[in-house]
């Protein structure tokens, strides 16, 4: 759906679902989720729907995802980072182990 | 503009009494206030609840209970007529109670109050281990010793409560006039007449239901009641599966899975503003119940400032020199909501008020102070 409209170099690496993806130094987790084929990052907790970074801003909280293991964060106010893991989050978390 | 009642005030208490006049058939037109009011009706942790209340003054227990068991008849009205769900539940509630010490202060302020009122005890004292069976998914924190489990406390949203409450007035052919503070309120020919700006209302009756604007209101109509805000403050996490199948004084999960955490007593004046220094003070609280608490994120902090009277009980009188002038005043308005809608809602229409709300009436706050 989205692209760069540069060459980037993509110098560092992230895992998102487990898929290993090379992007650039300094960009957001949202912005790397908009470039994936599948463009969505977590469903909601109340109908399930699909939903994908929107705001880009940190105000619309629809980019939420688990990163490193930390649930609901704003994707688009996270930079990557060499080594992070990110999850598409699904519906309502659980303390329920 | 002429009716039969004029409302002051469109909270939860306003709000509740309006739909139990139009449901008795009155022409009732709702007068409330501007946006930027102080609306605890939209500050509310959402509790229908009844344990450990009245402990200084048991007809405020007795009061609470009527209203506790007419709720589930006043929510099946309520939403059937207006269609939709607010989320209410009546499965108990728990106090935690942190330490031995503290659960046994617990039982004897609880058993105080049964001792006042007599009749079939209405709570049990449950031990970490019962309270363990009640909440298998939960783990609870090293200190929680207990917690009371009061049978008949239950929650509701409390904003889905207030908008299909509005909206039963309007089904039911009542107005709500948003953006329209009741100025003044005089008395002409017999008829109350409630002036905002250069708008006149007349009516038979009127109710003050004004939450804090309600003193300078009731003053006009011969009504002295002193108020002061208190301010509260409540936590929001993101929304989690079910994890609390009853709320908790202080924690409850709501229907769309986040969990509320407050609350705070605090009287710092009219300032609804937050404080982190309440934020932690609440978590931390909260962790000690529910250490796995501290895995969530905290979506939202708010404010809202309670109605509080010097005891801290309602006041429900008619005006001894205006007679058809009510005033109608709680911190407890979701609790209160049935009660109002019936109890207080007939008395408006009959045009007195029943015994049972005597000892609520402000004439209690007069007292001479001692030389």
């Amino acid at each position: 759906m989205f692209h760069t409209l540069h060459d980037a170099a993509h110098a560092v690496t992230i895992h998102i679902d487990g898929v290993p993806i090379a992007v650039e130094a300094g960009e957001t987790v949202a912005a790397v989720l908009l470039r994936q084929p599948e463009v969505w990052s977590r469903t909601t907790p109340v109908s399930g729907a699909r939903r994908a970074p929107y705001c880009m801003m940190g105000v619309c909280f629809d980019c939420l995802a688990e990163i490193d293991g930390v649930s609901s964060v704003q994707t688009c106010l996270t930079a990557v980072c060499d080594g992070m893991v990110v999850r598409r989050q699904l519906g309502r978390r659980s303390l329920v182990r | 503009m002429q009716t039969d009642v004029i409302v002051i005030g469109a909270g939860t208490v306003g709000a509740a009494i309006a739909y139990g006049l139009v449901d008795r058939g009155l022409r009732v037109i709702v007068l409330d206030g501007s946006d930027t009011d102080h609306r605890a009706a939209r500050a509310n942790f959402g509790l229908v609840w009844l344990q450990g209340k009245g402990v200084t003054m048991p007809e405020y227990h007795t009061l609470t209970r009527r209203s506790v068991d007419l709720w589930p008849g006043f929510h099946d009205q309520l939403t059937r007529l207006v269609g939709g769900w607010i989320d209410y539940e009546r499965n108990g509630g728990l106090a935690f109670c942190l330490g031995e010490t503290a659960f046994d202060e617990r039982r004897h302020e609880l058993q105080r109050l049964h001792t006042m009122l007599g009749g079939d005890p209405d709570w049990e004292m449950l031990d970490r281990a019962a309270l363990r069976k009640l909440l298998p998914k939960v783990e609870l924190g090293p200190e929680v010793a207990g917690a009371s489990f009061g049978h008949h406390d239950g929650h509701v949203n409390p904003l889905k409560l207030l908008a299909s409450l509005h909206e039963a007035v309007r089904r039911l052919g009542g107005t709500i006039r948003p953006n329209t503070p009741a100025q003044t309120i005089t008395v002409q020919d017999g008829t109350f007449v409630v002036a905002s700006g250069d708008e006149r209302f007349e009516a038979g009756r009127v109710v003050v239901s004004a939450g804090l604007g309600s003193a300078v209101l009731a003053r006009q109509v011969g009504v002295e009641v002193p108020l002061r805000p208190q301010r509260g403050q409540i936590l929001v996490t993101e929304r989690i599966e079910p994890l609390l199948p009853l709320p908790a004084s202080g924690l409850r999960q709501t229907a769309e899975g986040t969990l509320m955490i407050g609350v705070t007593q605090e009287e710092t004046g009219y300032d609804a503003g937050t404080t982190a220094e309440a934020a932690a003070r609440m978590s931390r609280d909260a962790l000690r119940k529910v250490p796995r608490l501290g895995e969530l994120r905290m979506v939202r902090q708010w404010a809202g400032l309670r109605v509080m009277t010097p005891d801290g009980f309602p006041v429900y009188a008619q005006s001894p020199s205006h007679p058809g002038a009510f005033v109608a005043l709680c911190h407890s308005g979701v609790t209160l909501a049935g009660l109002h809608a019936d109890v207080v809602a007939d008395a408006v229409a009959a045009g007195s008020l029943p015994a049972s709300l005597d000892m609520f009436h402000p004439g209690r706050f007069d007292v001479p102070h001692a030389a």
